[in-house]
């Protein structure tokens, strides 16, 4: 029994032992319930709740963007497509199978569906196709009980309903790429488009919205329990622009076949009425896709549709340049209007000779000034650019706004090109030749212009020489704000003396309206009168081979050799308000591109759009009258 | 019946006599912390009976029944047949080796055509019973000598290689501890322990070799859990979240976002108590522990105040198993050890475990009953 108790007392003992040991361990537990649930509890509630809710953004409606009239040019069109929730067929190739028999699924769509069928989950909607027409929707819809896992579902897409007619103004619309990300997390949701060209690029922020949210409850698959708060997005902001779209399609349709640019705008306040560059693509394509061959055929092709030739494309002007000549040397006080020159066809610099157009007809004989710009005669041009110097020519050149960026809403503005002795010196090395100076003078050489400068060129001489700016928005729309950047001031003088501008437009009056003028065979038929200047840009030197052998007419030369035609022209001519430029690449010859011109400016005095009411709030400018 | 009571105790009891001596309020208890359980798998269940409360409650009820049989059998019989039962254990241990059929990864049962049988639920309580026997034959003197220390220390080696070859590393382990804490009360020096130590800890790079990779998995997991995050860290990882945002007060019944959203894995089974933390925060987590003490101080109470060693050490032997059930499970899924699949003691879903717990309560409340039987060394 002794030992019985002895025992006893040896279990008590290493069974309290025992006990203690159990206890500290429960401490242990308790500490660290304590350590999770205590100190750190914010941390994992903070998981917690990372784990439970997912925010959603909800894309905003893109705004829409408008022409003065309040067309749509660029607009949301419900994107009727079909999705497909993979958990819910038992066989995907067979459903997409069927699907295919309904609408046609390209190669393309077949490996995208694959690999997105990997990536996503199963209860996740996976595109098929997108994008149809309402017929083949509805076919969809109708097979529906065949098409297991199938739905139909309707979501926005931007959509230009003029299509090619103003792909360059406009823009487009594409995929995020890499490069856009900015950290916005609305850029990086599944088909979120931004603009990447055009209005749509530069006012891509405020045309974009503000993307609304929802908090979502989702399990650890990721499936949507419920939606727990939801805050609506805000709408992109519409954007009324200053193009008559009428007068635009008229203009494209007039450009057709061409590899060539038109610009009209409003000579006071610079609005932008038409900016065609043709040929064109249609922007629609950038957001629903290319396909190989056709993104090929526009990047190969040589008349580059992808290229905005009002703004990117640089030309010599030409005889269109000759009002600046005339008037840095009016201002400059080297000639008066009555200043004559004797033109015989030629005249010689030193060991060169210089030949006027008409040299093969003797020359223009006595010609003033009227009659230099009317006949375009180069004689007269050599001799005052000799007069004035290039430094002058420069000065009128930049005045005007060529050689400079305007301040266009558009990408890919390129500046051109107005030489003087220190750029020449600078860039090549090589002192100014006085040759060179001839050879400004009729707006060749160095000389590069884009047809928006043209444009401008124009309006700023006709409007009785104010700085005005090209503009291409006019405002937001009514619905929005309101708010906008403060109503332009009217431009500043250039100081230009009104007797040197008037007597420089009387030339251009007498180039459509004058006996001989160059562009005697584009005057408008209805009775107002324009006035303009024709340029022919040669794209290589003649050389004094082709000179002695008789010069070859244009269509007789492949068409990468043909000079380029420009006319840059107002009306009506004795109040004027519209400006007009055009180049016809490789059109032959300015008295080509006036008869073209000519169209155009029909069309935009038939229209008037500046004596229609525009939506969107304009700041108003007192109107100047552009000459006397 | 020749058990009769050599030294005098007190009279044969009759089994009304034993019914009304069983500890009710130990019973009490268990029914309590079963009850969290049932409310917990109701919660697991999004707010349903089915497909697990239902089944638990009425596993439980036939469990409580089995338990208060056995508690009424006469401890002697448990006694004469400890080494017969440890036995069969191992016969069951090595007969899924042989017919059992893979389940979990892992070969764990075996199919007797109306119940699937988990040799290694036996074993736990068969490792105490045939310990309790030996070292209740042993005199007080003998205890240290150290040939007699030979057979202990292979009933408890044999299984836990049978069981480590399953693999169920838990319950090796499990095994492994309660085998020594029944040596340790029973009185053997703890310098002997120290050597078996030394000896255990010299075999883990041999038994490292016959861990199954998952189970390399989960030791490393363990280590470093942000190894794999999404992988095998997932789950101590969502376990962690869902125990801390719990709180002091948690959010809630059946208002658990992790475990009510699939965050939180096996919810119903190895990591109920993750969502006890997540909907009743620290305070319930402490109540179900008070509640696990209190059972552990009963067991304890029985054991210290049986007068005969066998009930003693059985008594230790089983409070000790249930409460590294406890250990191990809340220690597992509050990221302190690997996850090594141990069921938190009646709260977790799963019949073979309840059972196991209710018949090893049986035998700690037969203690009681028989707590003042006193037993000879050798029995007749």
């Amino acid at each position: 029994m002794e030992r019985e108790s002895s025992r006893h007392k040896l279990f008590s003992r290493r069974a309290a032992f025992l006990v203690g040991g159990k206890l500290a361990l429960l401490g242990v537990i308790g500490g660290r319930m304590y350590y999770l649930q205590v100190l750190e509890r914010d941390q994992y509630q903070m998981l917690a709740e990372e784990n439970r809710i997912n925010l959603r953004l909800l894309p905003p409606p893109r705004g829409r963007i408008l022409d003065r009239f309040g067309d749509e040019l660029a607009k949301n069109r419900q994107n009727f497509r079909v999705v497909l929730i993979p958990e819910q067929t038992s066989d995907v190739g067979k459903t997409v199978r069927r699907l295919g028999e309904i609408v046609e699924i390209q190669d393309h769509q077949l490996r995208r569906i694959g690999r997105d069928l990997k990536r996503q989950r199963r209860f996740m909607p996976l595109t098929l196709v997108e994008n149809l027409t309402w017929e083949q929707f509805a076919s969809v819809n109708v097979k529906l009980p065949d098409l297991p896992g199938v739905q139909p579902d309707v979501g926005e897409t931007r959509y230009y309903p003029y299509g090619d007619s103003l792909a360059h103004v406009v823009g487009y619309v594409s995929a995020v790429s890499e490069q856009d990300l900015t950290g916005d997390p609305l850029l990086e949701l599944p088909g979120f488009r931004i603009g990447k060209n055009g209005i749509e690029k530069v006012y891509d922020v405020g045309l974009r919205g503000k993307a609304g949210n929802s908090r979502v409850e989702v399990n650890a698959y990721g499936r949507v329990i419920r939606e727990l708060q939801r805050q609506d997005g805000q709408p992109g902001d519409d954007l009324v622009l200053t193009i008559d779209v009428g007068l635009q399609q008229a203009a494209s349709r007039r450009l057709a076949g061409e590899s060539a640019s038109a610009v009209v705008m409003d000579v006071h306040n610079g609005e932008v009425l038409a900016m065609v560059s043709s040929p064109s693509y249609d922007p629609n394509a950038f957001n629903l896709g290319f396909s190989a061959k056709s993104w090929k055929a526009l990047v190969e092709n040589p008349r580059n549709p992808l290229t905005n030739k009002t703004i990117a494309g640089q030309y010599p002007p030409g005889s269109t340049f000759k009002m600046l000549v005339a008037l840095a040397a009016l201002e400059s006080g080297v000639i008066t209007p009555e200043h004559r020159t004797f033109c015989n066809g030629s005249t010689k610099l030193g060991r060169h000779r210089f030949h006027c157009w008409k040299w093969r007809y003797g020359g223009h004989g006595w010609t003033n000034l009227y009659e230099a710009i009317e006949q375009s005669c180069d004689i007269f041009f050599y001799d005052i650019a000799k007069k004035v110097g290039v430094e002058q020519i420069a000065e009128m050149a930049r005045k005007f706004g060529l050689g400079e960026r305007l301040d266009i809403d558009l990408v890919g503005q390129r500046a051109g090109l107005v030489p003087n002795k220190a750029w020449k010196l600078a860039t090549t090395g090589v002192p100014w030749q006085t040759g060179e100076t001839l050879i400004t003078g009729i707006g060749q050489g160095y000389l590069l212009t884009t047809p928006l400068q043209l444009a401008v060129m124009t309006a700023r001489l006709s409007n009785g020489g104010f700085a005005v700016q090209p503009r291409l928005v006019r405002d937001k729309a009514a619905a929005s704000t309101g708010e906008f950047a403060e109503p332009p001031t009217s431009p500043p003088s250039l100081g230009i003396s009104s007797s040197s501008l008037n007597a420089v437009l009387k030339g251009m009056r007498m180039v459509v309206h004058g006996r001989h003028g160059t562009a005697r065979g584009a005057r408008l038929e209805d009775g107002v009168k324009m006035a303009g200047k024709t340029g022919t840009a040669q794209v290589r030197r003649i050389t004094k081979a082709e000179r002695a052998s008789g010069v070859r007419k244009a269509e007789e030369k492949p068409w990468e050799e043909r000079a380029h035609g420009l006319f840059v022209a107002y009306a009506p001519a004795d109040r004027p308000r519209y400006a007009l430029s055009l180049v016809i690449e490789h059109g032959g010859s300015g008295a080509k591109a006036a008869l073209v011109a000519r169209d155009i400016m029909a069309e935009v005095l038939a229209r008037d759009p500046l004596r229609r009411p525009a939506i969107g709030r304009l700041a108003s400018r007192p109107p100047a009258d552009g000459q006397g | 019946m020749a058990l009769g009571n050599t030294f005098g105790g007190p009279p044969e009891m009759t089994i009304a006599q034993k019914l009304r001596d069983v500890n009710w309020l130990l019973v009490l208890l268990i029914i309590a912390v079963a009850s969290v359980g049932f409310a917990m798998l109701y919660s697991a269940a999004n707010g349903s009976l089915n497909p697990w409360a239902s089944r638990q409650m009425a596993r439980f009820g036939a469990g409580l029944v089995a338990m208060l049989i056995i508690a009424v059998t006469d401890i002697r019989i448990w006694l004469r047949y400890a080494y017969v039962i440890y036995g069969l254990g191992l016969v069951l241990l090595v007969a899924v080796e042989v017919m059992g059929f893979v389940g979990m990864g892992a070969q764990r049962w075996v199919d007797l055509g109306f119940f699937q049988l988990q040799p290694s639920e036996v074993m736990k309580i068969a490792l105490v019973l045939a310990l309790a026997r030996y070292f209740h034959g042993i005199a007080m003197e003998d205890i240290g000598r150290l040939h007699l220390l030979i057979l202990p220390l292979l009933m408890i080696a044999v299984p836990v290689a049978l069981v480590i070859r399953q693999p169920d590393l838990g319950t090796a382990i499990l095994m492994m501890m309660v085998g020594g804490a029944v040596c340790f009360v029973a009185g053997v020096r703890l310098w002997k322990f120290a050597l078996a130590i030394c000896g255990a800890v010299a075999a883990v790079p041999i038994g490292w070799q016959f861990l199954r990779d998952y189970q390399k998995e989960r030791i490393f997991t363990f280590l470093n859990p942000e190894r794999d995050p999404l992988g095998a860290g997932y789950h101590i990882t969502q376990s962690k979240i869902a125990l801390g945002s719990g709180g002091i007060s948690g959010k809630g019944f059946m208002q658990g976002t992790q475990s009510h959203l699939n965050f939180l894995p096996e919810r119903q089974t190895d990591f109920i108590f993750t969502m006890l933390a997540e909907e009743f925060g620290l305070i319930g987590c402490l109540g179900l522990i008070g509640l696990y003490v209190c059972i552990l101080a009963y067991g304890v109470g029985i054991a210290v105040r049986s007068r005969n060693q066998f009930g003693r050490l059985m008594a230790m032997g089983l409070t000790t198993t249930f409460f590294l059930y406890v250990f191990i499970n809340i220690a597992m899924v509050t990221g302190l050890i690997p996850v090594v699949g141990v069921p938190l003691p009646l709260v977790s879903y799963g019949g073979t475990a309840l059972m196991t717990l209710l018949i090893s309560f049986g035998f700690l409340i037969g203690v009681y009953v028989h707590r003042d039987l006193v037993i000879p060394r050798r029995p007749v």
